[in-house]
């Protein structure tokens, strides 16, 4: 009733406005909001358009631009308070909960029921993509993101070899510097600072910690000693970085890597599209590496479409499109373009580069051993609303706004703030 | 007839003045409402008292926030006044190319924020703008990175900004100075003045009304500047320059704390009403008289 009201309204202020009256067609049709814009993602997105033509479902695009999907969000607002949502929309972590929490979303048990999800995708993943026991989206990959970048030709020139530990990153990033060549490209934004800090953490405390003081925000683990390690490690790091670092796009200091006028970058695996892009070839030109300290452990994030309540005539469709995402061959010819490991175990691995059949590797040990833990950098670990105002302090440190004393005090108070 | 004649305007103008009254003065009540909710991902509609707007004097981004706008508002304005003024009294004095030089000064104004942005944040970026130009010029020892220093970049924003900004007050200052009355000048000169006693003494206190209607755009505009900061440094390096306009925006639509948000941007509404309506009280006192 509210949805036609709204409906209506829009109707009437639009005019003959395409937005307002699209009428039912009689083919089924899928409505899904995304910022997959890029032209690797684009690709992998296609293969899941043609999977649905062929079951006679039409694929209307609502693609929104704009990398970690702010944008998106908001037009996401907009539609689902004019009483308008999407067959379905791309969301990240946290964000399928609240989503869920204001009851907007849609109840796939069956299907999950009978495809199997609770047995093929990993607990870890399940904590997002259900809420009180529903499944409410369906997981497309598993980005983990620590991860390290290496140009083979910069470090085979200063006869080093893939960092195994904290020290040994180290005595390879002086020898860089030391050659003059910008020992550890970065981009200063945000994120990108707390990308490096979920490794750094996790590297310096071990999973046990990462989880306490990440996940659980037990305020103990926050401010102790090992946080204040943490935090005079991340200022190590900042050493490494070229002056001109701050805003600087993660692709561009890929391409700091790529072109060899940097040796490491540490970010999750999206960037190795870069490097495929550039006609760089795994183990010949560049090495994947986890970041020194954090093998045997992933932290992931997954890119979830999150279905919404809808019509009862957009409905079959929709269980369609949540069943085409779990196929295992999309699964597989999705995450090969994209970068990503399959958000379900029962993956072949045989279509995937060497990254990619270590990334899957990687994730059932991890699954196994309990280590498959959610990135704080990406809205895995924390609610958006901790997740910033722990950026804050991450990236205020980074700057050296802060000591890491300060820092470590500074993210007891932030966190106990936005908790609330 | 008559009655018509009278109708007509009121007619005329009912439907911009309704939507005027729902999409402006409709809004502000709703955020205000907003702020006293537990909004966070999207609007809910119950009222949990004003605990937002305690929690949003907690956060260290809000003080930053702050003191950043107190920095780059009373820079910007004292800066753009004193340029602005300077550039009017130098073309007042009946130079040949006026016509040309006004425009060329006005024009800065004709670009959006989000262009002036950009533009100077290549200009200024050490990589490819004036410090790399610079070193290509062989001036190798030149620095200039204040928009990669956390304790500078602020000051960058002002100087785009009052880049973009003096020449509009200039005009402003322009006509003011064309409003006063020469013979007055005239007077001053004969008696033995100097020209800069004539503009301290007796010009620039006249201008009061062209100092008053510029801290007024000023102001506002420095406290509702949000696309500069976007283009230039969105907020960085770190968190170094945020400002209440940027903290609203994120609070809001980013980080899921829409009552921290709404709360954020009624106290911007506050700030700038206590700017514009003492202005417009002694402006419409000033009419009665």
């Amino acid at each position: 009733m509210k949805a036609t009201k709204a409906y209506l309204i829009s109707a009437v202020l639009l005019g003959s406005s395409a937005l307002a009256g699209a009428p039912a067609l009689a083919q089924e049709r899928v409505d899904v909001l995304h910022w997959w814009t890029s032209g690797g993602e684009a690709a992998a997105l296609n293969v899941l358009k043609e999977n649905l033509k062929k079951q006679g479902v039409d694929w209307q695009d609502v693609p929104v631009a704009g990398g970690g999907g702010e944008q998106a969000m908001t037009v996401l607002r907009a539609r689902v308070t004019a009483g308008d949502p999407p067959t379905a929309s791309q969301m990240l972590g946290f964000d399928v909960q609240d989503w869920a929490a204001q009851g907007v979303l849609t109840d796939l048990n069956a299907l999950a029921a009978k495809e199997n999800w609770d047995k093929n995708i990993p607990a870890a993943l399940q904590q997002f993509s259900k809420y009180k026991g529903t499944w409410v989206a369906a997981p497309v990959n598993l980005h983990s993101t620590n991860w390290i970048w290496i140009n083979k030709k910069v470090f085979d020139d200063l006869g080093l070899k893939a960092p195994q530990n904290w020290d040994e990153l180290i005595t390879a990033l002086d020898k860089v510097k030391a050659s003059g060549k910008t020992a550890l490209a970065h981009g200063g934004q945000p994120w990108q600072d707390a990308t490096i800090f979920d490794s750094v953490v996790m590297a310096t405390g071990g999973p046990e910690f990462y989880k306490k003081a990440l996940i659980d925000l037990d305020p103990a683990a926050l401010g102790s000693d090992t946080m204040k390690k943490v935090f005079e490690r991340m200022t190590k790091l900042r050493s490494y970085v070229d002056s001109n670092f701050s805003g600087r796009d993660w692709n561009l200091a890929s391409a700091m890597v790529i072109r060899g006028d940097a040796a490491v970058q540490i970010m999750g695996d999206w960037a190795k599209g870069e490097f495929l892009g550039a006609g760089k070839k795994p183990g010949t030109d560049f090495l994947c590496a986890r970041f020194p300290g954090t093998q045997g452990t992933v932290m992931f994030n997954t890119d979830q479409f999150a279905m919404f309540k809808v019509g009862a005539n957009r409905q079959a469709a929709q269980q369609k499109m949540a069943a085409a995402i779990e196929d295992p061959t999309f699964q597989s010819s999705f995450n090969v373009v994209k970068g990503s490991a399959p958000a379900r175990t029962d993956v072949s691995d045989a279509a995937f580069d060497d990254c990619g059949k270590k990334a899957i590797a990687d994730v059932k040990e991890a699954e196994a051993k309990g280590t498959l833990l959610g990135s704080l950098a990406h809205g895995h670990a924390a609610r958006a609303a901790v997740k910033n105002a722990m950026y804050d302090v991450i990236t205020g440190e980074f700057n050296g706004d802060y000591t890491p004393d300060q820092a470590v005090k500074e993210l007891v108070s932030a966190v106990a703030s936005a908790k609330q | 007839m008559r009655g018509l004649e009278d109708w007509l305007p009121r007619l005329v103008l009912a439907p911009s003045f309704a939507a005027l009254l729902v999409f402006v003065y409709g809004f502000i009540l709703f955020t205000i409402y907003l702020s006293t909710t537990s909004s966070t991902l999207l609007p809910v509609f119950d009222f949990i008292g004003f605990g937002a707007y305690s929690r949003l004097f907690a956060i260290p981004n809000w003080t930053v926030a702050l003191k950043n706008l107190a920095i780059f508002g009373s820079l910007y304005i004292i800066l753009c006044s004193v340029m602005g003024l300077f550039l009017a009294i130098l073309i007042d004095q009946k130079i040949r190319a006026e016509g040309l030089l006004r425009p060329i000064f006005l024009y800065p104004m004709a670009l959006s924020f989000i262009v002036t942005g950009t533009a100077w944040k290549w200009f200024l970026d050490p990589g490819i703008g004036l410090e790399q130009t610079m070193h290509a010029l062989g001036w190798t020892s030149f620095t200039f990175n204040w928009i990669k220093d956390s304790q500078m970049a602020i000051y960058t924003i002002v100087i785009a900004a009052v880049w973009q900004s003096s020449g509009f007050i200039m005009a402003m200052f322009l006509a003011g100075l064309r409003g006063i009355d020469s013979e007055i000048m005239k007077a001053a000169q004969i008696d033995g003045a100097s020209t800069v006693q004539t503009y301290r003494r007796i010009v620039i206190p006249q201008l009061r009304p062209a100092f008053l209607s510029a801290f007024v755009v000023l102001a506002h505009l420095a406290i509702k500047s949000f696309d500069l900061i976007i283009a230039m440094t969105n907020g960085g390096p770190g968190r170094a320059t945020e400002m209440p306009s940027t903290f609203m925006y994120s609070y809001t639509f980013t980080r899921n704390q829409m009552n921290i948000g709404a709360a954020s941007a009624v106290i911007m509404l506050m700030m700038i009403s206590s700017i514009i309506v003492p202005y417009l009280y002694t402006e419409l006192r000033g009419e009665k008289k």
